[in-house]
Parts: structure tokens; sequence; C-alpha cells
């Protein structure tokens, strides 16, 4: 339950200056100006400037929306393609489900920062291709939760009786088997949500995600790394955005497994 | 309506049913009785070829109207006659519903399927009827409900529900009381009844429960180790058993009879595990009446709708 709170609380901030950066922010994220150049905190820059001059504050509020947006796409790529696959190689023939389970660790084992570099290398990098190679490599925890997940539901009694009902195996994944295994893989969107948002700090830090000057908090973690030493507050705060985001995402999902996992369902029916 | 032949279920060598022999015409109401572990869940799942992937079913199973023999037959025709000819109501009632759909969803699902293109006012309409039909209360309110907001007693009307949707031609039950209190258990049998009798439909009634058979069925089958071991009307077999299994379980049932040390009849020993029941008869372990002749495997004596297997039938050969 404090996880669920923490978290919510956590991620729901994040979204809040996300929208907000929409309608207004502080300075616009992307105004050089010479003369402000790595201005301390102050009440007219509330996180100071960075060595152009830019507003640290502005850039941390549109950066948050990058964020959101990489791994919002990125887990709704890999839930989209892994859920499905995961239903299929659960109730498909054993050969099938043999088939998605050995490319799932083919793809597990390939290094998706390679793949990120790959697709950079190919199509230019971009916010785009990292939310591709991001949301490719996390395909496969989707499969592997949604396979494990179906499999169960499908030795339960009430599929035995969709099936004595006449049911065709492809309504029984979707009617009964997918409702059923949806809160895990709400779960699972939660927690890779904190894994992408990791993902996608480390390649725009490495410049294969978001360019210049579009603001992201990998990006400015890697324009403030030699300043270090003389202004850490620039490489301090996106650091601390980015480990709330993920410990955000990650508190969600533990207190949403909590909430939602079959296994501890019913814990708290009883007494209805 | 059902003729069933000599139905066997195997898992690789393993003989978990053998040569299950019985028939149910139109109407008629038939019991299947045994211990746990007699096979009987088994046999009803082998009908309508719902056996896991990894049992394999022998023998032949006929439903009347369809050309089809039903055992080894393409998914294709099972799935289309599963729900419309034969239907099943499960002996859980507590999972045998999806806890993520409402339940008058699940009605019309179980209607739908087999009216394929109904119109969704409609279908929903049947599902309400079907669920006055089985008497669950206050229907408005809780056919919009989640299974789990409903009682034991409740769950199972909804799952007799979706068993009696298409009006199918044979019924399987499968223990569906035991899991009720005993008041619930009355009404619901009742409530069968009904459905069966309204609908013309051919009963296969499996318990464990002889007061239950006793109050449902005209005929009744005894099972023990994978075989029909006795078979006739009920009130012949429950009254002048010819098996000594049979028997055993009369005297087991019986709660005002006792042995010498004043305890209730037992019939001794437990169930063998799947394939350590012994050759020739498959009682003889537990039997006080056997000898070496039980070595060989007793024949069936009588009609296949009527008769018994044991070499030295209680009250002696007739």
């Amino acid at each position: 339950m404090r996880s669920l709170v923490l978290g919510g609380a956590l991620v729901g901030l994040i979204v809040l200056a996300a929208l907000l950066s929409f309608l207004w922010t502080p300075y616009d994220p992307t105004l050089v100006d010479a003369a402000l150049r790595l201005r301390g905190v102050d009440w007219a820059h509330w996180l100071g400037t960075d060595r152009f001059g830019r507003d640290v504050a502005s850039q941390l509020m549109v950066g948050a929306r990058t964020t959101l947006y990489v791994g919002l796409v990125a887990v709704g790529v890999a839930a989209l393609v892994g859920t499905p696959l995961g239903l299929l190689a659960a109730s498909g023939p054993r050969w099938l489900g043999e088939l998605v389970a050995r490319v799932n660790d083919l793809v597990l084992a390939f290094p998706a920062l390679l793949l990120a570099i790959m697709l950079g290398a190919g199509f230019g990098a971009s916010t785009g291709t990292a939310m591709i190679a991001i949301g490719v490599a996390t395909v496969p925890s989707f499969a592997r939760v949604a396979r494990a997940a179906a499999m169960q539901v499908l030795t339960t009694e009430y599929v035995l009786a969709a099936r004595s009902a006449g049911r065709r195996p492809l309504a029984i994944s979707v009617r009964h088997v997918l409702p059923n295994v949806a809160g895990l893989l709400i779960v699972q969107s939660s927690v890779s949500f904190g894994i992408a948002v990791l993902a996608e700090a480390a390649l725009s830090f490495l410049g294969l995600g978001t360019q210049p000057p579009t603001p992201s908090w990998g990006r400015m973690l890697q324009e403030s790394q030699e300043l270090l030493a003389v202004q850490p507050r620039l490489v301090v705060v996106p650091g601390v955005a980015i480990a709330l985001a993920v410990l955000g995402f990650s508190l969600l999902g533990d207190g949403l497994r909590d909430r939602l996992d079959p296994r501890l369902k019913g814990v708290g029916d009883a007494g209805r | 309506m059902l003729a069933v032949d000599r139905l066997g279920v195997r898992a690789g060598e393993l003989d978990l049913v053998t040569e299950v022999s019985f028939t149910v015409s139109a109407g008629e109401r038939v019991g299947l009785i045994g211990e746990s572990g007699s096979g009987k869940s088994l046999t009803a799942t082998a009908l309508l070829g719902l056996l896991p992937e990894e049992l394999t079913a022998s023998g032949s199973v006929r439903v009347a109207g369809v050309e089809h023999e039903l055992v080894g037959a393409p998914e294709r025709l099972l799935t289309k006659l599963r729900g419309s000819r034969l239907a099943m109501v499960f002996q859980e009632p507590m999972t045998a519903l999806n806890p993520a759909m409402r339940v008058i969803d699940q009605v019309a699902e179980a209607r739908e399927v087999h009216h394929p293109g109904r119109d969704r006012v409609l279908v929903e309409a049947d599902a309400l009827r079907l669920l006055e039909q089985v008497r669950l209360p206050e229907v408005a309110t809780l056919a919009r409900a989640y299974p789990h907001q409903l009682s034991g007693g409740q769950r199972q009307r909804v799952l007799l529900a979706m068993a009696l949707a298409n009006d199918p031609d044979v019924l399987v039950c499968d223990e569906p009381t035991t899991a009720l209190d005993v008041t619930v258990q009355a009404q619901l049998l009742e409530l069968i009844l009904a459905g069966v009798a309204e609908r013309g439909a051919a009963l296969l009634f499996i318990t464990h429960d002889l007061a239950v058979v006793a109050t449902v069925c005209e005929r009744v089958l005894v099972m023990y180790g994978g075989r029909v071991v006795e078979a006739g009307p009920v009130r012949e077999v429950l009254t002048e058993p010819r098996h000594h299994y049979t028997r055993g379980l009369l005297d087991a049932s019986d709660l005002e009879s006792t042995d010498e040390h004043g305890r209730l009849h037992a019939i001794p020993g437990t169930v063998p595990a799947a394939g350590e029941f012994p050759s020739g008869c498959v009682f003889r372990t537990r039997c006080g009446r056997a000898d070496e002749q039980c070595a060989d495997l007793p024949p069936w004596t009588g009609v296949p709708d009527h008769g018994h297997a044991c070499w030295h039938p209680v009250g002696g050969d007739s």
C-alpha cells in the first residue's frame, strides 16, 4: 500500500510536470543566453542555468515529457507485440510455444545497447530509434509474463468450462485468458516503464537517443559531465530526476502487484 | 441418446478407464457412482473430448443425430457439439466461472457461441431468462455481479444456466452438488431435474453420494478402478447389490449400522493410486470375499445396462 502511494505520487509528479510544460515553463528551455551562463540557484532560476545559460528547471520539465513519451511508446510497442505472442505461445501448439521461448531467449541475449547502436546507425540516432530499440528489447519480458500467466489460467476450471461450452481457442484466449492476466501485464508495464526511462537516459547520454535541442534528462547529464567538479548541481539535478522516475515506476509496479496479482487475490475478498 | 461402448482412457502405458459401456436414452437419468479416483470424472471428460493432451481415449462414444464417432473426432466437430448437444456442469462452482466476467456475460457467451450473429440485446434477454429459470435470486442485480459476489449455490445455478443455454441433448453433471450445503443441494437437484425434464435431455449424473443418486437417477453405474463393476436400476442396485464393492459403499453410507466394535462400516484400505490396481478383479485387494479365482478378470454377467462383474456375487449366483 505504501509503495503504491509513494510510487503513484512520484509518477504523478513527473506526469504533472510534463503536462504543465505544454502550457508553461519558467523560461524557454532552449533559449541560449551567454550572459546567464552557470547561474546558481536563485529566485529567477530555481535550479540555476547550464553552461549555455539555459534554465535548468525548464529543461527538466520539458525533459519529463521526453522521458514519458519514450517510455510510453516503448512499453506500448513491447506490450502490443509481446502480449499476443505470449498468449499464442501458451495456447497454441507446443512447437510454437517453444519457438517463441527460444526467440525470446535470443532477443534477451542480444545486448540492447548494440541493438540501439545498430538502429541508430541504420536510421539515424533520434528519439524514435531509441523508442523502437527499447521497445524491441522489452518485448521478451512481456511475452514471458504473458505466456507464464496464460499457461496458469489455461489450466483453470473456467477455461475447461468454456471449452465444454464449445468456445474456440482464440475466443478463450481473448475473452477468458487475457482479462485474467491483465493485472500482471499492468504490473509488468510499470516495471518496464522504469527500465525504459533509465534506458532512454542512457541512450541520450551516449548520443544515441534524443538529439539537441530537444531537452532530455540523459543529455542534460552528458552536457554537464565536465562540470561535475565545478557545478555538481548540473549533474545532480537530472540524475536525481532519473533516479526518482525509475524509483517511482518500480514502486508503482510493486504496489500494483500487491493489488493485482491473482496469487495474492482473494486474501482481501475473504471477509466480504 | 448417448451410447458409450468400451470407452477407455490411457496415460501412456497406464489404463485409467477400461471398457466402460453404457447407454442413456432421451429423458433418462443415469448415475455414475464410485469413490474418488475410480475414474468417474475422467469418463465424463472423455465423453466431451476434453481430456488433457497426455491422455488418449479409445472405444466409442456416439450421440444420437451425429453421424460421426466422437472418440478421435476432429476438434472442429467437437467444438460444435460441446455446449449445444453435449453440456457439462462442473464440480467446483468457485473456480468454474471466470472471475473477470459478469455472470450475465458468461451465460450470454454460452448462448452466443452456438447462435453467432444473434442480436446482442436478444442474447442478453436469453441469458436473463435462463438465469430466471435456474431461480437466481435478485436476478436483476446478481446478473450484473461478478462471480466472487455470489454464493456457491448461486454460482452453481449460473453454471447450470450456462450448461442448459442451448438445450443440450445430453447433460453431464460432475458432482455438481458436492461442494454445496445440503439445503442448497436439494434445490439445485430439483433445478437439474426440471431442466433435463423440460428438454427431454439425457442426464449422466456423477456423484459419490448414494442418497443423491437415489433421488435423481433411474439407473446407476458403479465404477471402481476405472471399470464399471455393477449396473442396474437404482432401486435394485441400492437394495440388492451384487458386487461386493457396491455392498461396501452401501454399508459405509448406512449411518445406523455399526460393526461389533460399535464403529461405522468402512471399506478396508484405500483406493490404490492409478496404475496400482490389481490384475483380475480390480476390487480384490480390498474385498473380503476374494480368492484365487479373483486373480482372473471376472466376466460381465447380464446385459450391458444391468449386470455385474464378480465371481462371487452377493446373494450367490442366480
